[in-house]
């Protein structure tokens, strides 16, 4: 017992986090199988939340990089459902293909990562200000490009939205004896492999050394020599680029374009990194505990709603309870901590 | 000794808005010497180390650097690194959050990426051989300060650096650690490393350095060989004036021992969460005592624990041998308790409000939400004290912040003087202030008391406190370690109870 | 002499900024069309006379704007932080009226308790959950715009369970006095609700120390502190204000729409609130404050909303356009960007000066 605590001692304060996120997400889903029964011990189950949850992870990975920068970026939301707009219009009613909605999703990501970043970093404009101009901004243009939901219909798009990646030995057997294999969306593997590609980004680069350095003091980075102007706007810059994909990955998952797109998104996205561990003040946070903090968030929306509170205001609920006993904690916990090293 | 200057820094101006930083100074520093660099509070020291870190740009003048006297423009504190110029400040600056390998290497490895075993390595290396306490893998902020200082010092160090740059490094160090980084000096200045080593010790500059250079308000004084300068003249170069000029005011303190007999205030065992150990302290009618002691010797603690500024954790405080309980600074306030902070910047001033603002504010809080002075009320108030104390403001509307550091204090010391005080605390009046202000202040001092006021005057200048003071608590490892008053109050004494019996004195 | 004379400049240079913008947006009124400033008093359709015009409707729907600026001007002064939870909050207060005002009905032409109280409800709820913020912003240490990311999480959903989702009408012409015509009286009501409340907040920052405090508590927490204030129990207050400012901002609103669409209700109104403060020329970063030049402020979000939707632009694209005015608002107020042109100004004057002696 007083080695766990030793070692709880010892632990950086992300791996701390990390591992908090990680332990909740568990019993959050033991506890959907226990309410839920078998439903959750399907494979299939689990998949289906990445499904449904490919886009946000990305979104939330950018956030999470910008907030351990020591900045946030609440554009992604809308930037989202810019990009969705811009290439469903694109494809339907240009005709375009879709290597070039790609390029134009990306384009737009970058384009509000590269303006938002200058705006924080070289001009020192308050994060939050600057990005909440970038989602009105984004939302407006939404309607602007146009404003009538519709469906895409153009035939190489439909085809890469249907394409599934069969997982090998998932599947389950079905209600009429049938096998039915397990698979994810291409979306899925796009977001596993943001994941892991910023994991390693942040791990084993400077760069990503270099946010958490900004992130934990920027007088001090600046003093070891870090650029820390650059550092800020490469984090803005990052995230841009990532909600351009996840916008992308977002419009694949829904194939239409509509106003309403993405809508609190961005709220989901904080929400996640937060519950992933990734503190606001900046300098602690892990890519993986954002990918957890989103499964756990979409979980426990599953088990609020199989045990009955079907109807829909339940979300938003609970993912603000979720979000306030994270943050409390956080600070509990990071006082706590700081109140013993001062002791030491 | 080797005279090939490895940086040269030649008629160099700074100024800040309303204050004028640097003058004109010119600094030498050549191969393989340690060079201190003196100064009172506020003299340019820090200014002038950081134009050479690039945390500042210069206004004016030259900066060559190495030993082919090649003029650089540093731009930023990367810059300065690559140049090979090291620092460590006082402050820490080494990100809490990373670890203490990542504190070694980050910003100045090369490359994309973050080789993590050879980091491990070789700072499991350097802490050994500096004899450092703590894991490569740690991370920084569960390290004590003094841990943290030592690994600014081995990054710092371990830089191949042409000058190294120290400011105030020791004063959150022990003596051994202080020792440690002596010999560290020492090995440096072999291989021609040229260091610049600014302190507030005097004895740590006679056993290490070579070379003083001495700056006062912002100008250059002049530099000495060590031997060259004894120091008591080191000291009236930095004051500026002879030390007879200083003892001018010395005759008006004799009067302070034949007061009342029962304590105002006394404490019975205080000890708060800043992590001083429990004390026992009193102060009578009209006298003027001190807490004396080293930097984090918990001098400033122990009155802000009597103050409620730091929670308390036990102890009684007592006012005229009747317990009151202060959970808060109000209710020291109200108890008729004035605490003049040592952290003028931030604890003290309120820097977008007006001179008139920030004289009213306590005692208008002690008059309550709803009962706001008139206009025409606070503005007596501040002119009276402007007056009165002889401020330089262009007017009481002047926010604070644009007024020199010894006006700002003055401001502050009429707003505790306005709440009319029974005991009135000041920690450090005279940090960073002229030396007008700071006789003004001494007299002031001496003057309230003559009145009736009880007044507990704290300063890192120990002649300060002989000068006002008729009895001092002397403090060490936050513990009252000894108390002087009489004939027991000169400086030898003081020295030898701060060190701990064993005599200091040269 | 002189320099205190600017300083006093500096003080009242502030309102300038939200006038200047005012100015601008009337010129360009008059420029495009001057019958934009035309007001007539017409008759509604209860046989009352009303006014009616362009500028009687920016007095009249910049009410809400103006009583959240008030407190949100508090707020960031004394916690360097914005609250974005206000157009949520409105619409649980709103939720709440209804509530108390239909009971268990959803459709009613009788009301089942006075305004009055449904009001005190709402008002006390919004209360609340303004504490509720601002414990997390106050002993939490959590920065405001994330704390109050909860509720913005949570509010419209609180709002429409408290309802169970149904969206109950009020057809008693009564309460339609508070967001519309008081029957007789030709200027819309929410006008005076608003003017009540600039003469509440300015009889409170004269007769308090309200003002004083905050901006202590804004600019210098330690400090403040050692000076026997609570900061705590400050930034507490503030939030507490802003409730109290939301409630009856959420009033108004519902009484115009004598209903409830919980996802549209005052939508980005929060933006709207931010804005104002930050076009008052008052740093978003808290400390000083002028509270005169946010109310303006909100006005002149208010003229330019009307202005846009005199020249047919889709009520959803005005964000983008407002977006854009707030980019350009705080870039050319960011201190690096006014370095940067006083430079140039240096480095162009000399350059003049040369010039005219040539």
């Amino acid at each position: 017992m007083n080695k766990i605590k030793e070692k709880i001692r010892n632990m950086t304060d992300t791996n701390l986090l990390l591992t908090i996120t990680i332990v909740v997400f568990f019993a959050m889903y033991i506890a959907a199988i226990l309410i839920e029964g078998e439903g959750f011990l399907k494979p299939q189950s689990f998949f289906n939340i990445l499904n449904a949850n490919a886009a946000l992870i990305i979104l939330s990975c950018g956030l999470s990089i910008v907030m351990i920068t020591g900045g946030i970026d609440i554009s992604v939301g809308g930037v989202t459902g810019l990009i969705s707009m811009c290439c469903a219009v694109y494809l339907d009613y240009k005709g375009g293909n879709v290597l070039m909605s790609v390029i134009i999703a990306l384009a737009i990501g970058l384009a509000f990562g590269v303006v938002q970043g200058f705006l924080v970093a070289y001009l020192d404009i308050q994060p939050f200000i600057v990005t909440l101009a970038g989602m009105f901004f984004a939302r407006g243009m939404t309607t602007i490009v146009h404003t009538n939901p519709f469906n895409v219909e153009n035939p190489a798009f439909v085809a890469l939205k249907e394409t599934r990646v069969i997982v090998p030995g998932m599947g389950s057997v079905n209600r009429l004896g049938r096998y039915v294999d397990a698979y994810v969306e291409l979306g899925v593997i796009v977001a596993l492999l943001v994941v892991l590609l910023l994991f390693v980004m942040l791990r084993w680069t400077k760069l990503g050394r270099s946010f958490y350095a900004v992130g934990g003091n920027s007088q001090s980075a600046l003093m070891l020599g870090i650029n820390v102007r650059r550092t800020r706007f490469l984090s803005h810059v990052l995230c841009g680029l990532l909600s351009g994909i996840g916008g992308y990955v977002y419009f694949l998952h829904v194939g239409s374009g509509a106003v309403t797109h993405a809508s609190g998104a961005e709220m989901n996205a904080i929400a996640s990194s937060i519950i992933g561990g990734t503190m606001l003040t900046g300098g602690v946070g892990n890519i993986i505990g954002t990918l957890f903090g989103v499964l756990s968030l979409s979980t426990i929306q599953n088990i609020v709603a199989s045990a009955g509170f079907g109807e829909s205001w339940w979300t938003g609920i609970t993912i603000a309870a979720m979000l306030c006993i994270f943050l409390v904690v956080q600070s509990v916990i990071m006082s706590v901590r700081k109140k013993r090293s001062a002791k030491k | 000794m080797k005279e090939n200057a490895v940086l040269v820094m030649k008629n160099i101006h700074k100024s800040f808005p309303g204050v004028k930083a640097l003058q004109g100074v010119d600094f030498k520093l050549r191969e393989g010497e340690i060079h201190a660099l003196m100064g009172e509070n506020g003299a340019g020291k820090s200014t002038l180390i950081k134009v050479l870190t690039g945390v500042y740009g210069k206004d004016e003048g030259q900066i060559f650097l190495g030993t082919d006297s090649q003029e650089v423009t540093i731009r930023s504190p990367q810059d300065a690194q690559n140049m090979g110029i090291s620092t460590v400040y006082q402050e820490i600056t080494l990100c809490p959050n990373l670890s203490v390998a990542e504190n070694m290497f980050i910003g100045r490895t090369k490359g994309i990426r973050q080789d993590w075993k050879m980091m491990a390595r070789e700072t499991t290396r350097i802490l050994k051989s500096l004899d450092i306490p703590a894991e490569a893998s740690q991370q920084l902020s569960t390290c004590s300060i003094a841990v943290q200082q030592m690994v600014a010092i081995a990054r710092a160090v371990d830089m191949d650096c042409k000058v190294l740059i120290l400011d105030e490094p020791t004063s959150s160090l022990d003596e051994q650690e202080v020792e440690k980084l002596f010999r560290l000096m020492r090995d440096l200045k072999k291989k021609g490393v040229g260091i610049i080593f600014v302190t507030h010790f005097l004895d740590q500059v006679y056993e290490v350095c070579d070379r003083i250079t001495v700056l006062r308000d912002g100008s250059l004084v002049g530099e000495y060989e060590i031997a060259d300068l004894p120091r008591v003249q080191l000291v009236s170069k930095m004051l500026g004036k002879e030390l007879d000029d200083l003892s001018d005011i010395k005759g008006e303190t004799k009067t302070k021992e034949k007061t009342s007999d029962v304590p105002v205030f006394e404490t019975e065992q205080l000890a708060s969460v800043a992590g001083i150990k429990p004390f026992d302290f009193y102060i009578k009618k009209g006298e003027v005592n001190g807490f004396t002691g080293l930097l984090g010797s918990g001098r400033s603690e122990c009155v802000r624990a009597i103050y409620g500024a730091d929670r308390v954790t036990q102890g009684k405080v007592k006012k005229n041998g009747k317990e009151i309980r202060i959970r808060k600074p109000l209710d020291a306030m109200k108890a008729g308790i004035a605490y003049l902070p040592e952290d003028r910047k931030n604890d003290g001033i309120i820097g977008d409000l007006s001179v008139r603002e920030n004289i009213i504010l306590a005692l208008q809080v002690r008059k309550g939400f709803f009962k706001p002075f008139t206009r025409a009320e606070a503005e007596k108030f501040a002119d009276d004290y402007i007056k009165l104390l002889d401020i330089k403001t262009a007017s009481a509307d002047t926010p604070i912040k644009s007024l020199s550091g010894g006006n700002q204090q003055k401001c502050i010391l009429a707003r505790w003087l306005l709440m009319n005080p029974e005991y009135l605390i000041l920690d450090e009046p005279t940090r960073g202030i002229d030396v007008g202000t700071k006789v003004d202040i001494q007299k002031l001092v001496l003057k309230l008391a003559s009145e009736g006021m009880s007044i507990t005057f704290i300063s890192s200048e120990t002649d300060e406190m002989l000068r006002t003071c008729s009895r001092l608590v002397v403090m060490r490892d936050g513990k009252v370690v000894g108390e002087l008053s009489g004939d027991d109050l000169t400086q030898s004494k003081i020295m030898s109870t701060i060190a701990g019996g064993e005599s200091k004195n040269e | 002499m002189s320099k205190a004379e600017k300083k006093q400049k500096a003080g009242s240079r502030q309102i300038l900024i939200p006038l200047i913008a005012l100015a601008i947006l009337a010129i360009f009124n008059l420029i495009v069309d001057p019958s934009f400033f035309s007001i007539s008093l017409g008759v509604n359709s209860q046989g009352d006379p009303v006014l009616s015009g362009n500028l009687v409707t920016v007095l009249d729907y910049g009410a809400e704007l103006a009583i959240l600026a008030i407190g949100m001007t508090l707020v960031t002064a004394a916690t360097g932080g914005q609250d974005i939870s206000v157009g949520a909050a409105m619409a649980i207060s709103g939720s709440i009226m209804l509530r108390v005002l239909c009971g268990e009905t959803t459709q009613t032409s009788v009301l089942h308790t006075p305004i009055i109280v449904a009001l005190l409800v709402s008002i006390v709820v919004a209360m609340l959950f303004g504490a509720f913020n601002g414990a997390l912003v106050a002993f939490f240490k959590i920065q405001p715009m994330v704390a109050t990311l909860i509720l913005f999480t949570a509010g419209r959903s609180i709002a429409a369970w408290i309802n169970n989702n149904e969206l109950p009408i009020i057809d008693d012409p009564k309460f339609g006095y508070a967001g519309g015509f008081i029957p007789g009286i030709p200027i819309p009501t929410p006008i005076f609700i608003a003017v009540i409340c600039m003469i509440v907040i300015a009889l409170l920052l004269r007769f308090t120390n309200l003002g004083l405090y905050t901006q202590s508590v804004g600019i210098n927490e330690e400090s403040s502190r050692l000076n026997g204030l609570n900061p705590e129990l400050i930034k507490l207050l503030t939030f507490v204000i802003l409730g109290v400012c939301v409630a009856i901002a959420g009033w108004i609103k519902v009484s115009r729409l004598s209903t409830i669409n919980y996802s549209t209700f005052a939508k980005d109104i929060e933006m709207d609130a931010i804005l104002a403060v930050a076009l008052g020329g008052n740093a978003l970063s808290g400390g000083k404050f002028n509270m005169a030049s946010s109310i303006l402020g909100a006005y002149v979000i208010q003229f330019l909303t009307t202005t846009l939707y005199r020249m047919d632009v889709s009520s959803a694209a005005i964000s983008a356009y407002k977006a854009v005015v707030v980019i350009l608002l705080v870039v050319m107020s960011a201190p690096t960007v006014q370095a940067w042109a006083k430079n140039m100004w240096k480095k162009l004057r000399p350059h003049a000066a040369v010039k005219e002696v040539g």
